[in-house]
């Protein structure tokens, strides 16, 4: 498997866009901490690019990195190899050229600048988002053959965890105001892992204040190491299932 | 009417398809299509556009499974394999690989691949004559289509393969490169392989295959020697003998656009 995954890694790295990828976060990263004297600030901020950015660009880039290998990978499915050593050394190479792009961009910075627990948080939760979001990037990929409609799709799958769900988050906590929500919160928070990397870094920023009593429910979860292993297993859920189901697609599609 | 006679049985068909069946939604592409495949033969599998051909080579590939049917290589049934293909050797229609790879990178890939299946010595015969070391430094997206047609071509004799593949394999070669190739095939067939090839150019089909598999609308019209064609119709070209069956059979309007002489 390793075998096709080099040379996959070593297409990407090449790739103009990785590293213009890098430079951004890096560009991003170093200009939030520079300007402003309190890295805390500077690594919320960085939170919130974070929390757009990485996910949008790894779903896109993998969608139309795995359209554009289509017939590489149905070479390769002319060698003997099996379909699922393919389509995971395909999987592996992007999630390690993207992760290595947001090591070296968002990484580096983090740990020059702001060292911390939180920073190391902050760098775990963007890896683990990155990952999820190639996996829910090649599940796209598989379900349809259609190159526009897979990009929509992909489109679509980080608008919703980006940008609809939490608004379908907060109608659900205005329309039912009346009732205890905080454990109901701690649950839909898992269903996102947008919002469950972005809740790992707050709670270990003292600002749950701010949240009321659901930052409150919140910070006794999550600010204990228990819950931080929970919240990290359940993102590693989020990495493991796409990847998974689109394997077993990819397994018994027709190229 | 039955045109399946007088391919040579004598030796196990290295490739069975039996009643291979296989639809993309609605359409039915592939109908009952049940060959054997020799040893020793190169085989042209022709038909109108859209007629099967590619999903019959790649059906033989494990790239479509078949909805029902079995394909044996060498006697052995390919469902749920895949070190069969060690076995084949597949040059595709269109060539695209990734872009910022070199072509010796490429060729080091493929051989890394089919280390444990392939022979000690590679055959390098098509690389040498397309020149390409010359070009092993050169990233595979900034070749030309015919250059990445070459590059097709040399992985799929590279490891000496007993089953050769190739779909339009001349297909936007320049004449020379065409010659050679066809050179290739040749002598590949005289070593004793097996070769499918797959083209609209029935002059090239008609120095290099000794039988015809004719399909169209999925399922098998003829399969028949060359020579046997030709002696049956008059002919002496493989297009105009296959023309006159075809409007024997009288089932093809689509024909004429198919074949070019």
């Amino acid at each position: 498997m390793n075998k096709v995954t080099k040379y996959v890694l070593y297409d990407i790295v090449r790739n103009r866009f990785v590293m213009g990828y890098t430079l951004l976060l890096a560009a991003v990263s170093f200009s939030f901490f520079g300007f402003d004297p309190d890295p805390n600030k500077g690594l919320l901020s960085l939170l919130n690019i974070i929390l757009m950015v990485v996910p949008l660009v790894s779903i896109i880039f993998s969608t139309i990195h795995f359209y554009n290998s289509y017939e590489f990978i149905e070479l390769l499915s002319a060698q003997p190899l099996s379909r699922k050593s393919i389509f995971l050394s395909e999987y592996i190479g992007v999630a390690a050229s993207l992760s290595l792009a947001f090591l070296v961009g968002v990484g580096i910075p983090t740990m020059l600048f702001e060292g911390t627990e939180r920073g190391i948080v902050l760098i775990i939760s963007g890896l683990l988002l990155t990952l999820s979001f190639v996996s829910l990037a090649f599940l796209a990929a598989v379900i349809t053959r259609d190159k526009a409609k897979g990009m929509g799709l992909a489109l679509v799958i980080w608008f919703y965890f980006a940008l609809v769900y939490d608004g379908l988050v907060l109608g659900i906590l205005f329309s039912f105001s009346d009732y205890p929500l905080e454990k109901v919160m701690l649950f839909l928070t898992a269903l996102n892992p947008t919002d469950l990397a972005r809740i790992m870094v707050l709670m270990k920023m003292d600002i749950s204040a701010l949240m009321g009593f659901t930052g409150a429910v919140f910070q006794d979860f999550f600010s204990t190491n228990y819950g931080l292993i929970i919240a990290l297993s359940v993102l590693m859920v989020w990495v493991v299932w796409p990847v998974a189901l689109a394997a077993r697609i990819f397994n018994k599609k027709d190229l | 009417m039955h045109y399946f006679k007088n391919i040579p049985q004598a030796l196990p068909p290295m490739i069975r398809a039996e009643n291979i069946n296989k639809s993309f939604g609605k359409l039915q592409v592939l109908r009952n299509v049940s060959v054997s495949l020799p040893q020793g033969r190169v085989v042209a599998v022709i038909g109108p556009n859209g007629s099967g051909k590619t999903t019959f080579i790649k059906t033989l590939l494990g790239m479509v499974v078949p909805d029902s049917g079995t394909i044996y290589v060498e006697g052995r049934s390919i469902a749920n394999r895949h070190d069969y293909r060690a076995q084949i050797g597949y040059m595709p229609q269109i060539g695209r690989y990734p872009t910022h790879l070199k072509i010796k990178q490429l060729f080091d890939m493929m051989t890394d691949l089919r280390k444990e299946n392939a022979p000690k010595s590679l055959d390098e015969d098509l690389v040498v004559a397309f020149h390409l070391r010359d070009m092993f430094e050169k990233p595979l997206g900034t070749l030309s289509g015919g250059t990445k047609q070459k590059v097709s071509a040399a992985l799929a004799f590279l490891f000496n393969p007993p089953i050769l593949i190739l779909d339009e394999p001349t297909a936007g070669l320049d004449p020379l490169s065409s010659e050679l190739l066809k050179e290739k095939i040749q002598r590949e067939h005289d070593n004793g392989k097996l070769i499918l090839i797959t083209s609209h150019v029935m002059s090239d089909l008609d120095e290099l295959a000794t039988d015809v598999l004719y399909l169209q609308d999925g399922s098998v019209q003829f399969y028949s020697s060359v020579d046997d064609l030709k002696l049956e119709t008059g002919e002496q070209k493989l297009g105009r003998a296959i023309a006159q069956i075809m409007s024997k059979t009288a089932t093809s309007s689509k024909l004429s656009e198919t074949i070019k002489i």
